[in-house]
């Protein structure tokens, strides 16, 4: 019997650890005991699938999509754009982005969140796209802005964009964060220090794309995210269990 | 030196934060952005089989509820089909099998409302017993945590299903085993996820 292929196995090197001490809400959120590896059956290879009902086409403009008729929201125009791959580098096509940010200010709209800095009345801080059949993907938002959070006594995180990401099976779910390059307070922040791999904090970090600017209108940021491959070869099963 | 292989790497995991809410269920953070939600309707209108309820808690390692965790289901309809192209076969129309569910800000409780899976496909032969796939993200959670829920009213399949068999010390199976109870005619199952400690449930590196 023929089995669809398998993801490849997570490369556990380039995430972080559940328990990151100097991240300290992950001391009591990490498990300890060592996750059971499980070879993919039909639970994990599948996942859901979305289509053009399910969102409108303006949920991708952070511009618009809260804000009132003729205005804006205050901060830096920007296009945050990419591709979503895998690790075979082919894109992943129609799958669900969806991102979420504090405003120029970095104020979350958010029940919880009490920063001091101002809610902006046109900005809600929430967008979500398809990416189209080349695992092409872009945003309009402005740019977040950096925030106090409660950690060290003085610690700030880096202005970025939360990102949600499905693939095309349940084990390809990734949320991540996007940072902007030459921002000081990326090597400083507890939170991105948690990934123990240079190379990958470079990989989450969006590019200035000159090239894909809107001439006085919006600045551009490139940001591919990669989720992970899947076996294209067939192969001999192994009898799972017992 | 050799060739290089040219694989990607994954790109990195982080935490989901505080305010997951914003960009995965804007209602909850406190205002309304989009024509609809997406994972508050798991099963469509014209899902067979028994409607259930599943509820529970996250637990950390202090022993207090998370308030601000946030979970995906992924899910077979009662035949053991996934609404996926390798799924196992058809689905009721508007059947996705995916669902979004976030704790209560003051208790931490969860639950949403589903139908009962059937058993699935084994990996190589025979199947599954009936469960689901859960998902799990919060503040202070590094990467999304993967696990199972089984049911309590399920004792043969359970015995004789591959991934349980996977887990070497048997009492650490019933981590994944949801407890039924019944109300007003409808099961209800509880599944309360211990993140660290004797009771800690299983996570599966899938």
């Amino acid at each position: 019997m023929t089995q669809p292929g398998e993801f490849y196995q997570r490369k556990r090197t380039v995430h972080p650890t559940a328990l990151t001490p100097d991240y300290k809400t992950s001391v009591a959120r990490s498990p300890r005991y060592s996750m059971i590896s499980l070879q993919n059956s039909v639970s994990e290879i599948t996942g859901p699938r979305f289509g053009h009902n399910d969102i409108d086409t303006d949920d991708n403009d952070l511009l618009k999509n809260y804000a009132k008729a003729d205005e804006s929201p205050i901060g830096e125009r920007i296009i945050l754009h990419g591709r979503v791959l895998d690790e075979n580098a082919r894109p992943v096509p129609n799958t669900l982005v969806e991102i979420w940010q504090a405003n120029a200010g970095g104020r979350y709209r958010h029940k919880k969140d009490t920063y001091l800095a101002p809610i902006d009345p046109n900005f809600g801080g929430c967008g979500r796209t398809l990416s189209d059949e080349n695992g092409y993907f872009y945003f309009r938002t402005v740019k977040p802005g950096a925030y106090p959070w409660r950690n060290m006594v003085n610690n700030w995180r880096p202005a970025h964009i939360h990102v949600s990401v499905f693939g095309s099976g349940f084990v390809q779910r990734l949320i991540t964060q996007c940072y902007f390059e030459g921002d000081p307070l990326i090597p400083i922040c507890p939170i991105v220090q948690t990934i123990p791999d240079a190379d990958a904090i470079d990989q989450l970090t969006a590019k200035l794309d000159l090239n894909a600017t809107i001439p006085l209108d919006s600045i551009a940021y490139k940001f591919d995210i990669v989720l992970r491959g899947r076996r294209s070869t067939l192969f001999e099963n192994r009898l799972e269990g017992n | 030196m050799s060739q290089d292989l040219a694989y990607l790497k994954e790109s990195a995991s982080q935490t989901a934060g505080p305010y997951v809410h914003i960009g995965l269920a804007p209602g909850a953070a406190g205002f309304d952005i989009y024509r609809q939600e997406l994972g508050h309707d798991i099963t469509g209108p014209n899902a067979k089989g028994d409607r259930i309820r599943i509820e529970g808690r996250v637990i950390d390692g202090m022993g207090a509820p998370i308030k601000d965790v946030l979970l995906e289901v992924w899910q077979a309809n009662a035949n053991g089909h996934y609404a996926h192209p390798e799924g196992g076969g058809e689905v009721e129309d508007g059947f996705r099998g995916w669902g979004r569910v976030i704790s209560d800000f003051d208790t931490g409780e969860w639950s949403f409302e589903t139908v009962k899976p059937g058993k699935t496909q084994g990996r190589n032969v025979g199947t599954q017993a009936p469960h689901l796939n859960f998902w799990i993200v919060a503040r202070g959670i590094n990467i999304g945590l993967n696990t199972r829920m089984y049911f309590e009213d399920e004792v043969e399949a359970n015995d004789a299903d591959p991934v349980l068999n996977l887990i070497e010390w048997k009492h650490r199976r019933t981590t994944l085993i949801a407890q039924r109870s019944e109300e007003g005619g409808m099961s209800v199952y509880r599944f309360d996820i211990q993140l660290q400690g004797e009771n800690e449930t299983v996570f599966f590196d899938v």
